[in-house]
């Protein structure tokens, strides 16, 4: 913007702030109509589960704790964990992290063994706005287990 | 970019048989998640570290594929079960083809 303040030049600034005005007033919606096409929303992220699971996904034994309110959507810290022995026999194989509500479904798919021992894992994760963050862990045995938790963000995490 | 990226891990060099430890793992990137657009409104192209493997020995003890919704320096913390020693290497890949890797000895007793 121009910083020229010269008496004769007032006028001009104050015509072209108020085109400023304008033009914001008329961006807005246009912008909020923007961002209602750009999310995923919670069928997208449902799909996008079952078109990596095979299988019913049953609620439980898979938690994410995650800040009730995050500020900074831009990292948001979370922990998965999900309740297994972590044997040869019986273990977490896959974790499938989805957002709800950003521009994209898949967050990250996370992938364990037995070798770990326990199945824990924090991350941190960026997210466009309070939306439902949902993991599903696949077992060895074939099962599949789902767990969601709603965050609230104050500050969306996807830049301009 | 290669310059600026630094790996940086968190883990126990001795752990008792069996025991389960922790290991941090964070790595400097920008993660820029190709959403984002410049001063003249030109989509900044997708550059993100996409996938990171951890391994012991050469077996895989844990993976991951990223997504741009993985926060700038991915910090991704998990648990490993002392088995055997040997060498734990932690390797992350970048988009643009490159792979920054770690290594460290465990020794377990």
């Amino acid at each position: 913007m121009e910083t020229n303040n010269t008496a004769g030049k007032s006028r001009l600034n104050r015509r072209h702030f108020l085109t400023l005005v304008g033009s914001a007033a008329l961006a807005l919606p246009l912008a909020t109509l923007l961002s209602k096409t750009a999310h995923a929303g919670a069928k997208e992220a449902d799909e996008f589960l079952k078109s990596k699971v095979k299988g019913a996904m049953k609620e439980g034994r898979v938690k994410i704790i995650a800040p009730e309110i995050a500020e900074n959507g831009n990292t948001v810290p979370i922990t998965i964990t999900v309740e297994s022995p972590m044997t040869e026999k019986d273990y977490v194989k896959t974790v499938y992290l989805v957002a709800e509500g950003n521009p994209n479904p898949g967050v990250a798919t996370v992938n364990l063994s037995p070798m770990m021992g326990e199945a824990k894992v924090d991350l941190r994760i960026r997210l466009a706005k309070t939306q439902n963050v949902v993991a599903v862990a696949e077992m060895s045995d074939g099962s599949a287990w789902k767990g969601s938790q709603e965050i609230k963000v104050t500050i969306g995490g996807c830049g301009g | 970019m290669a310059d600026t990226v630094k790996p940086r891990v968190k883990a126990p060099k001795t752990a008792k048989k069996g025991e389960v430890f922790e290991v941090k793992t964070l790595i400097q990137h920008d993660m820029e998640s190709g959403q984002r657009k410049d001063k003249q409104g030109k989509v900044i192209p997708r550059q993100i570290i996409n996938k990171f493997t951890c391994t012991l020995n050469g077996k895989t003890v844990f993976s991951m594929d990223l997504e741009p919704a993985i926060s700038a320096n991915p910090y991704i913390v998990f648990q490993v079960k002392a088995t055997e020693s040997g060498k734990l290497e932690f390797k992350w890949f970048d988009d643009n083809g490159s792979v920054y890797t770690f290594a460290q000895d465990l020794t377990v007793n």
